[in-house]
């Protein structure tokens, strides 16, 4: 697979971050590198296994339905940039 | 041209666990902002998520009484996307290995029955609250929804109208109150439904253009906006026009429908396996015991009234609220009497809750009073009219019926020396309309009847007073 401006651009808007275009040089040819590293791992023959989507062998690993405490709201909100009235406050998202 | 709607709902419904799906707070509704939250559903860095094990139990039950197949392996995936709803920027959900699939509810009449499929049942994490308009700048965000376990309950596109649609949901959600899966209360938003519609020629085995319209609320929403909607789209295309495959936002008070802002690219959400939740597996013995203790449902409910002697129409409406018919067999239980019982909830019952502009859920009262009161009736301590008063103390403020009957004096007297002592005094008491009485003017007879009732506060049987009258009389 090839990186080229428009997978970062997509990417960026993707991610809502925005580079700028010395970054974006970069970015492509770091992408660039790791997918080609992947390519790699394509020549394998996977044909007949079972994709993996854990590393462990656990399963089942399921809690109680229990109520225990919750942060109290000061806490829940000290790492907020903004909080008003008791909600976090972000950039508006509707016009 | 003659066209066809084609609808299928995707229905949210938020369970009605005690705890969030990956976390232990708390799922209560209506708490102050940012109250019920902890690292976990605020996507705190480094802390991981464990699965409630009560949502995989309600989804479970969910399949079952769908009619579903459930998968015996389980697997979480995850969407990812940016928008301040999500903390953590992305959703656990199920995209690959749904819980249960291949199900179907039946709606409509027996005869005239009609298999609605449905297509899948996935669990998932609701998103926080956003609130747009009390700030001028910014957006509020209350996270205490956030991490509420849904379950997602994806029909196949069989619906054919706006009644259809409503008859799939009613049913839906009756049959998941039955089963105690979730409270489905719409105005509280814990069931919502996104519509995909699409028109074409009748005959056609082909689908149109669907358009999606998110988030629908109330039944008469649902219905209203499926009907402007399938307007809209039959307009288009008589015109010669194409239907734009898109999401439009519904906006019940206009009863329009609007396109969102097309976006650019189709959502990417670069779904992949959630590394954090092991796979769930799902024994056989655990679906059967689940299926032992489904309970009754709507359709088995409505056949077994029938045979208790109800009518099929007052069948269905006891049936098709599990509040009514929670009281409906309590009551029998308690009476014996399953007309009187249903007479009392179809025609009190409904009165009271209209008058007072509440809900079948919203009644508060000790649900084996209307029984008793029904034996009051039936043997003599009452009359109808005091137990319709007596019941409707009991609705407003749920009191004890025996004890306000004695409080309040409103028994029938039926001890007949009693009433015969009374019926004595009025007559001496009232030497004048005797005499009227004796003299042929019959309206005499009227006012000491009238006379006796008032002196036992009308809760003697009119019979029995009269007759002694005019034993005492003649
Ligand atoms: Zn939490």
């Amino acid at each position: 697979m090839k990186i080229n401006n428009e997978t970062v651009a997509y990417l960026e808007k993707l991610a809502r971050i925005e580079l700028t275009d010395e970054e974006r040089v970069e970015c492509c040819s770091d992408l660039q590198d790791i997918v080609s590293h992947m390519d790699i791992l394509s020549e394998l023959d996977t044909q007949d296994a079972e994709p993996l989507s854990q590393s462990f062998s656990a399963k089942n690993v399921m809690r109680e339905d229990e109520v225990k405490p919750s942060l109290d709201r000061d806490t829940a909100l000290k790492n907020a940039p903004r909080v008003k009235d008791g909600f976090f406050s972000v950039p508006k998202t509707v016009e | 041209m003659n066209y066809e709607v084609v609808v299928g709902l995707e229905v949210h419904v938020e369970l009605a666990t005690k705890t969030k799906i990956f976390c232990s707070c708390t799922t209560e509704f209506g708490g102050e902002p940012n109250t019920q939250v902890c690292e976990v559903c605020l996507g705190m860095p480094g802390t991981l998520p464990v699965l409630n094990r009560a949502v995989v139990d309600f989804a479970v039950r969910t399949g079952l009484a769908l009619n579903c197949e459930v998968a015996c392996c389980n697997k979480f995936d995850r969407k990812n996307y940016f928008y301040p709803d999500l903390p953590k920027a992305y959703q656990i959900s199920q995209l690959y290995l749904p819980i249960c699939h291949d199900g179907f509810i039946e709606i409509g009449k027996s005869e005239t029955c009609k298999k609605i499929r449905i297509k899948e049942i996935h669990m998932e994490e609701d998103a926080g609250k956003l609130i747009h308009d009390a700030d001028e700048i910014n957006t509020l965000v209350d996270y205490n929804r956030c991490g509420v376990p849904l379950l997602e309950i994806v029909s196949q596109p069989d619906m054919r109208s706006a009644e259809e649609a409503v008859e799939y949901i009613e049913k839906l959600r009756v049959i998941l109150q039955y089963i105690g899966v979730s409270d489905c209360k719409m105005q509280e938003g814990s069931l919502r439904a996104d519509i995909n519609l699409s028109v074409r020629p009748v005959g056609s085995f082909e689908l149109g253009v669907r358009t999606e319209m998110k988030n629908m609320n109330s039944f008469k929403a649902i219905a209203r906006a499926i009907k402007a909607e399938s307007e809209r789209q039959i307009a288009l295309l008589e015109k010669g026009e194409k239907v734009i495959q898109e999401t439009r936002r519904w906006d019940d008070s206009e009863g329009q429908s609007y396109a969102m802002r097309s976006k650019e690219e189709a959502q990417d959400y670069k779904y992949f396996p959630e590394p954090d939740i092991p796979p769930v597996v799902i024994s056989q013995e655990q679906i059967d015991a689940t299926r032992a203790a489904i309970p009754e449902l709507p359709d088995k409910k409505i056949e077994r009234y029938t045979q208790l002697g109800l009518t099929d129409h007052d069948a269905e409406i006891i049936a098709g609220s599990v509040y009514l018919a929670k009281l409906f067999e309590c009551t029998y239980e308690v009476c014996g009497n399953a007309k009187e019982a249903a007479n009392w909830i179809l025609v009190d019952l409904l009165k009271l809750l209209h008058d007072s502009a509440k809900q079948p859920e919203d009644m508060d009262f000790n649900f084996d009073s209307l029984g008793k009161i029904i034996l009051m009736v039936e043997k003599g301590k009452i009359n109808r009219g005091t137990a319709k008063k007596v019941f409707e103390k009991v609705f407003e403020e749920n009191i004890n019926p025996a004890e306000y009957v004695e409080d309040n004096n409103l028994g029938l007297v039926t001890d007949t020396d009693t009433i015969y002592a009374t019926v004595e005094t009025v007559v001496k008491d009232n030497e004048k309309s005797v005499n009227e009485y004796k003299s042929g003017k019959t309206q005499a007879l009227q006012y000491l009847i009238g006379q006796s009732m008032k002196a036992l506060r009308g809760q003697a049987p009119a019979q029995t007073v009269t007759e002694i009258l005019k034993d005492l009389l003649n």
